[in-house]
């Protein structure tokens, strides 16, 4: 059983939960940016939440399947069509053998994930199919003409009407513990991040969500030793303005990071487009 | 042992050590304890150059507290286990790195192949080692142009560091040589041949 890609928009992926544990050997974690989206569109359709989805980027994707086979679509709102016709969001498909499915383009968010009953059988790299931009572990971004397998349609699909879905960030709010290296920055700076003058920059990918604002000054010259990078970390390259990790991230860096973004506010970050305004908010650390 | 906990983030501690041999002794104890079931929630570590990264701790204030209380043993020069590379050292920069060393260019395959090394961390690409062993004599600087494409296989030289490019990549390390073992292969286990802790040593394969 396959699924030929028809249309990949900006950028389509395969996406499972990434593979942590690898980051001693450079490996980075990947995995669907919106966990959640991934999570709901695989539960959509009876899949456990390591089956692989198509993350796609803005623009949607088209996909033909060969036979009868249950999708959903989750994340980024869209249009979504069976054959030309309209389907519903959010919700299990039934597709005939030989149907099109189309996921349009983001009407508010970034990122849609296309589930299917049984999940995308990519061959697994060091135990995970995603795709990752940074070290090209897993498979390569999707481009028309493809053929994906999929894998056995492990269980009903669930039985919801309605499902909540957050809308998209805006502003977006980031709540940041400070640390590890916030003493190399000014204490100026820290109020800087707290303030209204960040956007999402264009730049932004899988790896970082870059942001354009006012550049953070350092209170200390010179350079940090590489040393290992959270998920989550903000990192300050030498231009000063912050960028906020995400699952391809690089396993080491020598910028310093001000401070950790908690994982579970990441998937707003994932649906934050371009010239969304930020807000850090600094926490506490308990105890 | 002298060190320093930073916290990172909710759940990650960020330790800090004297030195690059301290590092190498902080993460080879980390390993012990975890061999023998310690933090059974950590999920990754990483060490660098002068710090070990632990993710996904259970209680971090608890184990913040505690590490600065352990004994750490001084790294043991091993007998066994160690990885060996074949190496024609027939590197572009050979004779830049010669030159440097104020050697000849035979001289600096045998004072490599010579020397026992160690995979201080990872990074860089998958699989990429940072190997440390040659005296701070033999520190080079990376090349002032990087390389556009460094072939797989290339062995070269970058500050107090030997490096091997599993794949092809962009890089500014001085090219000594290359070797045509395997160094990355995700389908096998272990997927690196050179991960951290691992000693190695090269050993010179003629043309």
């Amino acid at each position: 059983m396959t699924v030929t890609i028809t249309r990949s928009g900006l950028l389509t992926t395969v996406q499972d939960l990434g593979r942590p544990g690898h980051a001693h050997l450079g490996v980075p974690r990947s995995g669907a940016l919106d966990q959640p989206a991934h999570r709901l569109a695989n539960r959509l359709v009876g899949n456990p939440a390591t089956a692989a989805t198509l993350e796609t980027t803005v623009l949607g994707c088209a996909v033909r399947v060969d036979r009868a086979v249950t999708v959903a679509v989750a994340g980024a709102p869209c249009a979504v069509r069976v054959d030309g016709r309209p389907a519903a969001w959010a919700a299990p498909v039934r597709l005939p053998a030989g149907a099109l499915v189309e996921v349009g383009p983001a009407t508010r968010g970034v990122r849609s994930y296309l589930a299917f009953a049984g999940g995308i059988a990519a061959a697994p790299v060091l135990g995970s199919r995603s795709t990752d931009l940074l070290s090209g572990l897993g498979p390569a971004p999707v481009a028309p003409g493809d053929v994906l397998p999929l894998g056995e349609p492990a269980g009903p699909p669930a039985g919801v009407d309605v499902v909540p879905t957050p809308a998209p960030p805006d502003p977006l709010l980031l709540p940041v513990l400070p640390g590890p290296r916030d003493d190399w920055f000014t204490a100026r700076s820290l109020t800087v991040l707290a303030g209204s003058g960040y956007r999402v920059s264009p730049t932004s990918n899988r790896i970082g969500l870059r942001l354009d604002g006012p550049p953070l000054e350092r209170a200390r010259e010179g350079e940090l030793p590489s040393e290992g990078m959270v998920l989550g970390a903000v990192q300050v390259p030498p231009d000063g303005r912050p960028v906020v990790f995400l699952a391809d991230h690089p396993t080491t860096g020598g910028y310093p990071v001000i401070g950790v973004v908690p994982a579970a506010a990441l998937a707003a970050a994932a649906q934050a487009a371009p010239g969304t305004p930020v807000r850090f908010t600094p926490m506490r650390r308990p105890r | 042992m002298n060190l320093r906990v930073l916290r990172v983030g909710s759940d990650a501690l960020l330790v800090e050590l004297d030195g690059a041999e301290e590092t190498i002794a902080f993460h080879a104890e980390l390993q012990r304890r975890r061999a023998a079931g310690g933090f059974p929630s950590v999920t990754e570590v990483v060490p660098a150059e002068r710090t070990v990264l632990l993710d996904g701790v259970a209680d971090p204030g608890a184990l913040a507290a505690e590490l600065p209380g352990w004994r750490v043993p001084p790294l043991r020069t091993p007998t066994d286990q160690t990885v060996t590379v074949p190496v024609r050292y027939d590197g572009a920069d050979l004779a830049e790195v010669a030159a440097l060393w104020g050697v000849a260019e035979a001289e600096v395959a045998r004072i490599h192949s010579a020397t026992e090394f160690r995979v201080a961390f990872s990074g860089f690409a998958p699989g990429f080692g940072y190997l440390t062993g040659l005296p701070e004599r033999y520190r080079v600087p990376r090349r002032a142009a990087p390389r556009a494409a460094v072939p797989a296989g290339a062995i070269a030289l970058a500050g107090r560091y030997t490096g091997a490019y599993p794949r092809s990549s962009p890089g500014g390390w001085q090219l000594i040589g290359h070797t045509d073992a395997v160094l990355w292969d995700p389908s096998r286990e272990p997927a690196a041949l050179l991960s951290p802790g691992t000693l190695v040593r090269f050993v010179i394969e003629e043309a």
